[in-house]
């Protein structure tokens, strides 16, 4: 398993730092970023302001160190918990927030935001990338799709489909595994009888890596060059990204059911984002008024988003019918006049 | 008799029958440690052991092919599938292999395999776990279709289901698990495929439901009863088979059908019972038969999710129409 970063902030031996001062301190300000819009949005669903809310404390720096080795029009392709990554690659926390608020709406980001909405079956979705992968190449552009699951999709028919098909064709992808340990309840050792996630790659003729996923560097070391190297044709990566789910697996579990708290507890010395500031911190590069004036534009960025979220008036009953094709069917239409002769009566 | 809700109605028939027929076997996502996401299975593997209530990979399509082999090997699986929009990665071994098995080899293997499924809108969940596409299973020849609509029901059927010598989708209404209290029996009753239950009595107009929208049609059978009308309320509690009798004989003397269903309109159940109907009792019909379904549209997210399921209100005003003479 690569590591680079340690819990106490310091480099492994005979480990350099991928990304200078500058660019940690922007990652590590996403990273910031991120935790609140979580927290938030843990919160906003206990006061009944959200649907279901699938938490991602403690995958931020798998995430968003995956994500930041992507170009701009690159695309991604995620899942309901990947939402750091997703909104690092250009999708507005507005969006990720009105989905969650049951609005269609949040699945339409802003045009050139290459990221399509989450994926809320599980495995489906990876199979999605491959194909935006070869339809770039097909039509000669150069632009990587990266997909990001958990090890619970791995079990999934349509993970291998996927893993195979991208084998078969050299296609420019990159699967991003976040081993968090669980699948709901289910623990990663009765998942799968293979030793590790990343071995998988191995069967589909592509290479495949295991590194330490609360580490920013070490997903981003193993992410920059599996995109460079499918951008110029050399196929695909697996990474698979070792972290942690440290909350229930969605605001309606009860992990007191199937895991340890003391495992749990364990893993808050891992914490991703903690350990990216010690390191700053130890190199004179961050200190307590620079994190204040982070964690202020943090908040108010989210408190914007939900704000803005909220406003907009719910779906109403004619629109329920707009948007099944380019044009409505003569049965929708029909359908939708019966509706609103209903409401009116 | 205890009162419990359609969750523990069906936990202490799972306990029952895994008690009692030592062929069954419980396997699907979460439904060991946690006990299931609606808790249906709570307790039940710490009681009777991992290796008959099994925790599986994430998998769905593993899940329905495992249970169709264990079936054929001489076992009763009885598999869950989380909800019904997570169902569809498995509908290739339902289709092609599970309900064709007994045609195929003319009686030589068979898979009495029951297949339970948490279906239905109306709690705000997120997207792909509202659906109610039990029309794509009747539409299936060679499979079993039983949707509950109370704690008794859903006992009662699960029972006879796991007794079936066929395979059984059996869809449980996710907004009536913990919606209606009722007696169950200890040990539970089983309830016969094929019979539909008559829920209230009336003259005036036919309401026939099933699962989740059966509360709803009696709510509106209330309504109707404030302006003086007797609404005949049949539950049909299996799609296949079907008691078309029952539903006749009740049209047959009111005159008025409405039939309720929550799943999209197009070739939905409803469908199938409107041309049933003006295919057997055309002559007795008074008005034009009334369809109250979900529209040919995705269920809509939480913020709008109500423009879609069918109410107590929009099934009461479909009856008034029918009772105008459509
Ligand atoms: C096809 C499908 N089956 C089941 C589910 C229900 N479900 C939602 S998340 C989940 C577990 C997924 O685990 P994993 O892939 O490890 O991702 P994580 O939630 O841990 O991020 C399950 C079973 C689903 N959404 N889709």
């Amino acid at each position: 398993m690569l590591e680079i970063l340690q819990p106490d902030g310091s480099l492994a031996a005979d480990a350099a730092a991928p990304l200078d001062d500058e660019e940690t301190r922007l990652l590590f300000a996403a990273l910031v970023a991120a935790r609140a819009y979580d927290r938030k949005g843990t919160a906003l669903q206990k006061q009944g302001r959200l649907a279901t809310y699938a938490s991602f404390e403690g995958q931020e720096a798998a995430q968003i160190g995956a994500a930041a080795a992507l170009q701009p029009a690159d695309w991604l392709v995620a899942t309901y918990r990947d939402a750091a990554a997703m909104w690092f690659h250009g999708y507005p926390w507005m969006n990720l927030f009105l989905g969650r608020t049951g609005d269609e709406r949040g699945g339409s980001p802003p045009m050139g935001v290459n990221v399509l909405p989450p994926s809320i079956t599980v495995g489906a979705h990876m199979i999605h990338a491959v194909g935006l992968a070869w339809g770039e190449r097909l039509q000669s552009r150069d632009r990587v799709a990266m997909t990001m699951f958990g090890d619970g999709a791995t079990s999934e028919g349509d993970f291998h489909e996927a893993m195979n098909f991208a084998g078969v064709y050299q296609l420019p992808v990159v699967f991003l595994c976040q081993n968090n340990h669980y699948a709901i309840s289910l623990p990663r050792a009765e998942q799968t009888a293979s030793e590790t996630i990343a071995q998988k790659a191995d069967a589909y003729g592509f290479p495949g890596v295991q590194v330490d996923g609360n580490d920013l560097f070490a997903v981003h070391s193993a992410a920059q060059p599996a995109t460079a190297r499918a951008r110029s044709g050399g196929g695909p990566t697996l990474i698979e990204a070792v972290t942690y789910r440290m909350a229930p697996h969605t605001t309606a579990d009860d992990p007191g059911r199937y895991r340890d708290s003391n495992e749990t507890e364990a893993w808050k010395e891992r914490d991703p984002i903690a350990r990216v500031r010690r390191y700053l911190e130890s190199r004179g590069s961050w200190d307590d008024d620079r994190q204040a004036e982070l964690e202020t534009s943090a908040a108010d960025d989210v408190e914007a988003a939900i704000a803005a979220a909220e406003d907009l008036e719910p779906l109403g009953p004619a629109e329920v019918f707009s948007a099944m094709f380019a044009e409505m069917t003569p049965q929708l239409v029909r359908q939708q006049q019966a509706l609103m002769r209903y409401r009116d009566a | 008799m205890p009162e419990v809700n359609m969750a523990q109605a069906l936990n202490l028939t799972l306990d029952h029958v895994l008690s009692t027929h030592t062929d069954t076997v419980i396997l699907g996502e979460d439904v060991g440690r946690t006990g299931g996401v609606f808790r249906v299975t709570d307790g039940l593997q710490a009681k009777h052991g991992s290796e008959r209530v099994v925790d599986t990979p994430v998998a769905e399509s593993g899940i329905v092919g495992a249970a169709f082999g264990m079936a054929i090997s001489g076992l009763r699986p009885i598999a869950e599938i989380q909800f019904l929009g997570f169902f569809y990665p498995a509908y290739d071994q339902v289709v092609s292999h599970v309900s064709r098995i007994r045609h195929r080899s003319r009686h030589r293997f068979t898979a009495p395999l029951v297949i339970r499924i948490p279906y239905g809108a109306g709690i705000g969940a997120a997207e792909h776990h509202s659906e109610s596409t039990e029309a794509l299973f009747a539409h299936t020849p060679g499979l079993k279709v039983v949707v509950p609509s109370d704690p008794a029901d859903a006992a009662g059927l699960l029972l006879t289901a796991v007794e079936d010598p066929d395979p059984v989708i059996f869809l449980e209404p996710i907004r009536s698990y913990r919606r209606l209290q009722g007696e169950v029996a200890s040990p539970p009753e089983p309830v016969p495929f094929g019979q539909a239950a008559r829920r209230r009595q009336g003259s005036d107009v036919t309401l026939v439901a099933y699962g989740a929208m059966v509360p709803d049609a009696l709510e509106a059978a209330e309504a109707l009863a404030e302006d003086g009308h007797e609404a005949d309320v049949i539950d049909l509690r299996t799609l296949v088979p079907l008691d078309l009798d029952t539903v006749l004989e009740s049209v047959t003397r009111t005159g008025r059908a409405v039939i309720v269903q929550e799943g999209h309109r197009t070739c939905g159940f409803a469908a199938e019972l409107a041309a049933s109907i003006q295919e057997e009792a055309l002559y007795s019909l008074q008005a034009p038969v009334q369809r109250v379904t979900g529209w040919d549209t995705v269920v809509p997210l939480r913020r709008a999710e109500h423009h879609y399921v069918p109410s107590a209100d929009r099934i009461a005003a479909a009856a008034r129409h029918a009772l105008k003479g459509g």
